[in-house]
């Protein structure tokens, strides 16, 4: 079970996920993303309530960043629980994003 | 023991994460943590055999889930597709930037890291996968 909350004004999208992002559930976040990529030059994930995420998961968010990056936007991932930084320390993801 | 069959096909993930979800409920030392981690390894697992074990038509997988006294969940994969070891997958370099990484190698690099004990025979023209896991307090 995957909730999504975007909050999208002007050229930036504030993207809220609940619960848990995995094969089955990032279709979901994909396409948000193919939705609105194209249109913003900034991406906030908000994942406070993200319970935990797997390789699939991990993939749709380094879509989002390397958009970001190829059109000089910005990606910013915050509110990190510790169980998902602990898989975002373990794949390099911690040194790929940017994260507060 | 308990076990399931089912085609390596993706639309029995959810068939597979609830049959594996009830084993380890019956648990009661199994955590929230435990659940999660098994979460991610069985869409990991059976997403890859669902991907690349059977070339054309899906055949079977069978799902084995065994629980011992000392609080160790075994869970087994087995398929009829190609000769695969999920272990010879090169370790993906997690220190490249965004724009260089691909997510190939990382669900097995994942699971790796949340179980204990994994291992990978072909015999009698099946793959078997069985990985291992202390589940319960603070276990690595």
């Amino acid at each position: 079970m995957l909730n999504i909350k975007t909050d999208l004004k002007g050229e930036a999208i504030a993207i809220s996920l609940e619960g848990l992002l995995d094969s089955q559930t990032n279709p979901k976040l994909n396409a948000v993303l193919e939705e609105n990529l194209g249109k913003v030059r900034e991406v906030v994930f908000d994942l406070a309530n993200l319970e935990y995420l797997t390789s699939a998961g991990l993939r749709s968010i380094l879509k989002a960043q390397q958009a970001m990056e190829k059109k000089n936007g910005v990606m910013t991932v915050r509110n990190v629980p510790k169980d998902i930084m602990a898989i975002f320390d373990s794949t390099g993801f911690s040194a790929l994003l940017n994260i507060e | 023991m308990k076990e399931l069959r089912v085609e390596a096909d993706r639309k029995y993930m959810q068939t597979v994460q609830d049959f594996v979800n009830e084993v380890l409920e019956e648990n009661p030392e199994c955590s929230r943590k435990d659940v999660l981690e098994i979460h991610m390894v069985v869409d990991e697992i059976f997403g890859n055999i669902a991907d690349y074990a059977y070339d054309d038509k899906p055949g079977p997988v069978i799902i084995a889930v065994d629980t011992d006294e000392e609080g160790v969940i075994a869970l087994t994969f087995s398929d009829e597709g190609k000769p695969y070891d999920p272990m010879s997958s090169k370790e993906p370099d997690v220190t490249l930037p965004a724009s260089k990484r691909s997510i190939g190698g990382l669900g097995i690099f994942m699971v790796k890291n949340v179980m204990n004990e994994l291992d990978y025979e072909y015999r009698n023209g099946r793959n078997i996968f069985t990985m291992k896991k202390r589940i319960g307090g603070n276990h690595a």
